[in-house]
């Protein structure tokens, strides 16, 4: 086939947009609390469920949260998935294990990961903590958290974590 | 057709630039139109409109469920378009008889992005988009086709800009307002020849919600109903070469299908964010000089993308319910240089 | 009140990874013509047009209705683009049949689709934002932790998840608009290919595809006279719930609980076990067949696993689930829900081929999508309502 009379089957145009993010003011909270090393949390008026990270609202409820609750960096996984694919946003190396953590005195699962075990021994139940950048490293995003790591106490009984699912 | 009447709106101020998120904007929005409606959650429909694009993140209608109230779940539409189509959708279910009430929310965050240039990725992608022409540089070019043809002038549309902004000095919740003289307007430099700054929409963060109800249930709810009485919506070719750009042929067949002619118009909003738009608008719905446009100050002075056609909706609904009008049309728009467009009526009795 | 609403022309493309030979308009003019053909009718005979897909990252174009206004004749007419993430499909179908039932149009053309190569949906999917730690990787990331939770809950047999996708792969092979048509896909194939988000498996997943769906409505006066009996719509539902808060329920969603209901009631179905003769039911992850199969009250909480285990979900089962191979086999994202809706009225139609079941009078087409949160269903028969 001549060459003119051959299909344009693809062409590149690439695009780029660039947005200046928001956080909105209960992240904005929360954001800066992890730059002081600390996990805030919200609770719910009207139900009493801690959130975290707060989005200024309890979407069970439809209502917004304003109190402030500070939470403890431990906590327990729910339920975790082991990720051997790479993802072009994910810095961790593979294999990783991507969690559930259910940081005590919170209502609602944390999305993280686990490093310092082998990821055969990540369990339902098991008992983690976070594991921060050096103090002076601190800054308001959640990089501050590198991941959560094993304390070694006792698993949580699975029984006690259903309603968390 | 079901007799269908806005009972309640509300929206946010339309701020040049929102430091909450899409769920603390909407939050009280939506509150502050469900307790105006007298109805009691659960409705029995919900939709609402917005796109992704404008804040950059895929997805920014499930977030904004949160503060719909989805909880138990709820039955719930979302449209990829200006929240009158949601409006729209949730007329539909009500015809269907699957519903009597309807909670219509949008929300547009534009502040996070250069609005011209996010706009400029709804144009063909293979052969429009990929030169970036930024919306009101397309704005530009329909503006001055039509300036040629109908014998306008740029202090016609600067007359515009400054009767909208004076208009809008009595909605609190506009982003531009103020007593503006033409001449001062015209001596302000253009930014695409032939349009200046104050013949463009200021961009906007904002949301707007409000209640659908049907018949009797409506009256019960409502002391003065806004019943639609009409309301149809047409698409255009999309290559800008592919139409008269002078006219809006969509916004007239939406017009007559909607029965805009079938009685005096006291009120129009019009969803025009140039000043030329309204002028091609007035043509289009054949509004006569004693109709008056955009008391709220329109589009020009506050326009949440996503949000102002819906906002357009509920804003002719509220001079219904003031009494200042029997009849209103209320318009929006989507697309470039007004490729489609809907149109409403709305009577009091 | 409501008109009836008939489904008188089905189309869609050869799902594939990469369509390069068409763009995007050209993809769903494919979908779009099958259907029209199918329906015997003609671009001018068309009311009105309505258009679905997921995010419009996924191609790069914002509010793409826009620019395919002329491709999908719809010019001068109305055209609504609905976005309910991945139910989409199935919620714009929905969308354009609301528009039958209330007596607004006469016939509507409805297209779902997604092009995926045009972009990275891994891309779209996780925008990389400042605010969020970056540790869900894409829809596998995000679901399997979900899968782990389901299979610790049942106590089902590993291998569960494995004998889904053996059944849907040998499905996809009697599909020939199925992206993944692979005869190698043994039992032993699947077990062996990589896990991916452990627990889910490559061939497990659901792959990334190109394609378009779409479908002819009509009321009951403007049914033309189509080569074969229209399907009808006996009843939808919709449902969604948040994203996540506090004692939410994540593996058996409410909102699909409660839309399956609703869907049945509508319909006048009491037993669906028994009354419905086919199903098409948005699978992405194989684990989600036993999943859903309890969602959707087909099977008791914890025992769904065993319809899947004893075959009840096979193309010659008592309930057979995804003939057409399903989303496992294809994905264009946009197109997947309407997919089974069509898949569904196919069946009732005897319009499958191969894959067809026997007798097929009463069929549910099902979607989902966001984080198990949006959920879309219709109940579609033979037999006018
Ligand atoms: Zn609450």
């Amino acid at each position: 086939m001549a060459d003119e009379a051959k299909p344009v089957t693809n062409i590149k145009t690439p695009m780029r947009l660039e947005y200046r993010y928001s956080a909105g003011v209960a992240t904005s909270r929360f954001l800066r609390g992890i730059g002081q090393g600390k996990i805030l949390g919200q609770r719910c008026p009207s139900c009493r469920k801690v959130y975290v990270p707060p989005r200024g609202s309890c979407p069970r409820c439809a209502v917004p949260t304003v109190e402030e609750v500070e939470l403890s960096d431990e906590g327990t996984i729910t339920t975790f998935a082991i990720v051997r694919v790479p993802s072009e946003n994910i810095d961790v190396p593979l294999p990783f294990a991507s969690v559930h953590v259910l940081l005590d005195g919170c209502d609602i699962p944390f999305f993280s990961v686990v490093q310092e075990c082998p990821v055969d021994q990540i369990r339902i139940g098991m008992r983690v903590q976070a594991v921060w950048v050096p103090k002076e490293e601190l800054t308001s995003t959640l990089q501050s958290i590198r991941y959560f790591k094993p304390t070694g106490e006792p698993d949580v009984p699975f029984e006690k974590l259903k309603e968390f699912l | 057709m079901r007799e269908v009447a806005i009972v309640s709106f509300a929206q946010a101020p339309n701020a040049r630039r929102e430091l909450r998120n899409e769920v603390e904007i909407l939050m009280p929005v939506v509150q502050e139109a469900v307790a105006r409606s007298g109805i009691e959650r659960p409705f029995d429909f919900t939709c609402s409109g917005s796109s992704d694009f404008l804040q950059g993140q895929p997805f920014a209608f499930v977030m904004a469920l949160d503060a719909a109230g989805a909880w138990p779940p709820i039955p719930e539409s979302h449209v990829e378009m200006d929240g009158a189509w949601a409006l729209y959708e949730a007329w539909v279910k009500i015809q269907t008889g699957q519903a009597e009430t309807a909670l219509v929310y949008a929300f547009g965050k534009s502040s996070p992005g250069d609005l011209p240039e996010v706009l400029a990725t709804q144009l063909d992608p293979y052969v429009l988009a990929p030169l970036w022409p930024d919306a009101v540089s397309l704005a530009a070019l329909q503006a001055r086709a039509y300036l040629e043809k109908s014998g306008h002038s740029e202090r016609d549309l600067a007359e515009v800009a400054a009767r909208s902004r004076r208009s809008a000095k009595s909605n609190p919740n506009a982003t531009v307002s103020g007593d503006y003289e033409v001449e001062k307007l015209l001596a302000t430099p253009h930014i695409a020849d032939p349009l200046r700054v104050h013949d463009c929409a200021p961009v906007c963060d904002g949301a707007v919600a409000m209640v659908l109800v049907a018949g009797d249930r409506a009256r019960k709810v409502c002391e003065r109903p806004a019943w639609i009485r009409g309301i149809d919506h047409r698409i255009e070719p999309h290559s800008l070469g592919a139409r008269d750009l002078t006219v809006s042929v969509s916004t007239r067949l939406a017009a007559e299908k909607a029965g805009v002619g079938r009685g005096a118009v006291d009120v129009a909003e019009l969803h025009a964010p140039f000043t030329h738009q309204e002028l091609i608008l007035r043509d289009a719905l054949g509004l006569g000089a004693n109709v008056k446009v955009n008391p709220s100050g329109g589009a020009l002075c506050a326009n949440p993308m996503m949000a102002a056609g819906l906002a357009r909706i509920g804003e002719a609904a509220s001079r219904i319910w003031d009494g200042s009008a029997r009849r209103a049309v209320a318009h929006a728009t989507s697309g470039p240089c007004l490729q489609q467009n809907l149109v409403c009526v709305l009577e009091g009795a | 009140m409501a008109e009836r609403c008939a489904i008188v022309g089905i189309g869609q493309t050869h799902h594939t990874a990469r369509r390069d030979d068409v763009s995007i308009a050209g993809l769903l003019r494919e979908a779009a013509l099958r259907a029209l053909d199918d329906a015997g009718l003609d671009w001018p005979d068309v009311d009105a047009v309505v258009i679905g897909k997921a995010p419009d990252m996924f191609e790069g174009v914002m509010m793409p209705e826009l620019y395919l206004a002329d491709a999908l004749g719809a010019v001068g007419k109305p055209m609504l683009r609905v976005h309910t993430a991945g139910s989409v499909g199935g919620s714009t179908a929905i969308v354009a049949a609301s528009l039958i039932q209330a007596g607004i149009h006469e016939r509507v053309l409805t297209v779902a689709f997604e092009k995926q190569s045009e972009s990275n949906a891994m891309w779209a999917l996780t925008v990389k934002t400042p605010l969020q730690a970056a540790v869900v990787a894409g829809a596998g990331g995000y679901f399997a932790p979900l899968v782990r939770g389901y299979m610790q809950r049942s106590g089902a047999p590993e291998d569960t998840g494995i004998r889904v996708a053996v059944k849907d792969r040998a499905n996809a092979l009697k599909n020939p608009y199925a992206h993944i048509r692979d005869p190698n896909l043994t039992f032993d194939a699947i077990a062996g290919s990589p896990m991916l988000w452990d627990p889910i498996r490559f061939h497990e997943t659901c792959p990334s595809s190109d394609g378009a769906c779409a479908m002819v409505l009509t009321s009951e006066r403007a049914i033309p006279r189509p080569k074969l009996a229209p399907a009808w719509v006996h009843s939808m539902a919709m449902r969604s719930e948040p994203t996540q808060f506090a004692g939410q329920e994540k593996i058996n969603p409410v909102s699909g609980q409660m839309c399956a209901k609703e869907v049945y009631s509508k319909a006048g179905i009491t037993d669906p076990r028994r009354e419905i003769d086919a199903a098409e039911i948005y699978v992405p992850f194989s684990w989600f067949e036993p999943m859903w199969m309890e969602n959707l009250g087909f099977a008791e909480v914890g025992q769904g696993w065993k319809m899947t285990y004893e075959g009840a979900t096979a193309l010659d089962g008592d309930l057979p689930v995804n003939c057409s191979g399903g989303v496992l086999s294809s994905n264009p994202i946009g197109a997947s829900g309407m997919l089974r809706f069509a898949e569904a009225a196919m069946q009732v139609r005897g319009q499958a081929g191969e894959h067809q079941v026997d007798g097929a009078k009463i069929a549910l087409g099902h979607a989902y999508g966001g984080g198990s949160q949006f959920f879309s269903m219709w109940i579609v028969g033979s037999a006018r309502p």
